[in-house]
């Protein structure tokens, strides 16, 4: 079993980053919250209604959105198509009316064609619409992936692991585009192993290990939790 | 339905336009109409397996459906044409989504295993409702499109009927490639997980590609039943079901254009191999192998290729002679 016995709050508005060793239930956490599987006991809340085991496309659609700790770009389709498929969420024309080319479909086209590139420039990558997604490299991708995540106008952003496998300069741009998430009103629920992107963007941090809550706090209680240092010893972080 | 197609379309629309003029014969015509109907299931087969991923073992139970929908209820119930022909669609959806919905929700690809068993069975359906069907000896004398005395007999009035309602639904097919919906199907095909995050209902998707192409598939069959007027199970079972499954792959698996291609070329070749008497079916066998081992991903792909390495050729030849010079 990966996660004992976690019960943690989210309030609109935060960024909440959630913190532990590996293996400690994080990714779990969030394929629980996002209905890839459901949890064997235990309920998720969303602005007061039961989420619990819903499917994934029906979770997006309530406005939780999410990115992947192993970027999952859709490698077959340019990076401003990837930012479109985002929008699908609150998207309405299907099969038919897109067959037929109904004029409700021209308009929503463009709608989301706007919508993809105000995200992509968001992120910084507003000049790269046309490459091949898989073509750039690891650090824009994640920005990518972000910008698609943010296209299905969320209430709630999930984000795995988003400095995994980044430079210092890019943390940097990614810890500003995360602010600037918060500040369009998005709450942010973040899962990462960068002590410095962690300490330095969260409102309040929640600590795992085996699957339970050992501390929850703002960035300076959680600095100074006996309980916190004593679960990092041993393991490899990336401390400030 | 896409800038980069309007084009190819155009010109097709013109070389199809100027064919019957310049071609008399009802025998090339007919070659043409079948290429016809062929291309229009093979439309819907590469929009399931070009975007929805999934291969259907058992496409000619629909073109079956489509045909006997049309040849029985016209011949033995009295419909007319038009309604026979939109209960073939409404059956053929319905039982796509019957076989679908249920195997599509599974990882895996249950739904390949599944159309080659719903195929089976309805070839044996075809075959043994013999008041209904007529069983093997077929049925016959199934009637000839006619709209307020405007007979669709044969020739150049069929021709022009297939063409013009393939073409339709070619455009139909683009658009849909070119919409939301396409995207979803190719970000289905990209990446699942990440799709269905976005809010892409992945297995309803799949459902209604299915569900398309069957549709595609009974059109076909009805066109086909009203232009031969004799119709009986053989056409429509598993060698026929393998064949369109080839019209796809040669031609090139995702892409329309592709398909029509592949519609062409595997119709056509039978034609061309009456020479080789009894071993006409093994050179064709060998042909198709041929073609997939240099060009696996299709004619279409492999012809591109080729042609843009011989226009490569040409022009470093010429900067060479022009150094010369």
């Amino acid at each position: 079993m990966a996660i004992w016995d976690l019960s943690f709050k989210v309030m609109p508005g935060q960024i909440k980053s959630m913190i532990g060793p590996n293996g400690a239930g994080k990714t779990t956490l969030f394929n629980i919250i996002t209905g890839i599987f459901p949890p064997t006991g235990g309920t998720v809340r969303f602005k007061g209604k039961m989420i619990t085991g819903e499917k994934p496309h029906r979770i997006a659609k309530r406005g939780i959105s999410r990115t992947f700790q192993t970027v999952e770009l859709f490698g077959n389709m340019t990076v401003l198509e990837n930012v479109m498929v985002g929008s699908h969420a609150k998207t309405r024309m299907g099969l038919l009316r897109s067959g037929l080319r109904l004029p409700g479909v021209k308009k929503e086209e463009r709608c989301i064609l706007e919508k993809a590139l105000k995200r992509l420039n968001m992120v910084g990558l507003g000049h790269k619409g046309n490459e091949h997604a898989s073509d750039l490299p690891l650090g824009e991708q994640k920005l990518i992936e972000v910008a698609r995540a943010l296209a299905t106008d969320p209430e709630l952003i999930l984000l795995d692991e988003p400095a995994a496998g980044l430079n210092e300069t890019e943390m940097i741009r990614m810890a500003e585009i995360i602010r600037k998430i918060r500040e369009q009103g998005v709450t942010v629920l973040l899962v990462e192993h960068h002590m410095d992107l962690v300490m330095g963007i969260s409102d309040e941090i929640t600590v795992l290990n085996y699957g339970m809550k050992i501390a929850e706090g703002t960035p300076e209680e959680i600095k100074k939790d006996q309980k916190v240092i004593d679960a990092y010893l041993g393991e490899e972080t990336e401390y400030d | 339905m896409g800038k980069e197609n309007s084009k190819p379309l155009a010109i097709l629309i013109i070389c199809l336009g100027i064919f019957p003029i310049f071609v008399r014969s009802d025998y090339y015509l007919s070659i043409m109409i079948f290429i016809g109907i062929n291309s229009i299931i093979v439309m819907g087969l590469s929009l399931l397996m070009g975007y929805a991923g999934q291969i259907s073992l058992g496409h000619a139970a629909f073109f079956g459906i489509g045909a006997y929908c049309s040849g029985v209820l016209t011949v033995k119930f009295g419909f007319s044409v038009l309604s026979a022909f939109l209960s073939g669609i409404l059956l053929s959806g319905v039982m796509a989504m019957a076989v679908a919905v249920p195997t599509l929700r599974l990882k895996g690809h249950y739904l390949a295993v599944a159309t080659l068993g719903f195929g089976e069975i309805i070839y044996i359906v075809f075959n043994e409702f013999l008041d209904i069907t007529g069983g093997p000896s077929g049925l016959s004398g199934i009637p000839y499109i006619d709209f307020w005395g405007y007979a669709f007999k044969e020739g150049i009035r069929y021709f022009c009927l297939v063409w013009g309602i393939a073409i339709l639904l070619f455009i139909f097919a683009l658009n849909v490639i070119h919409s939301r919906v396409g995207r979803a199907l190719r970000a289905i095909h990209g990446s699942d997980v990440a799709a269905a995050a976005m809010g892409v209902n992945v297995s309803w998707f799949k459902v209604q590609v299915f569900a398309l192409s069957a549709i595609y598939a009974s059109v076909a069959g009805s066109l086909y039943a009203h232009f031969v007027t004799f119709i009986s199970p053989p056409t429509f079972g598993l060698f026929v079901s393998i064949l369109l499954l080839m019209m796809v792959v040669v031609g090139g698996g995702g892409s329309l254009w592709g398909a029509l291609l592949g519609a062409g070329i595997v119709t056509i070749l039978p034609e061309y191999l009456r020479p080789f008497k009894d071993f006409d079916v093994l050179v064709y066998g060998i042909i198709l192998m041929v073609i997939l081992l240099f060009m696996p991903e299709g004619l279409l792909k492999g012809l591109t290729v080729l042609l843009k390495w011989i226009r490569g050729k040409i022009a470093s030849r010429q900067t060479v002679i022009g150094q010369g010079a």
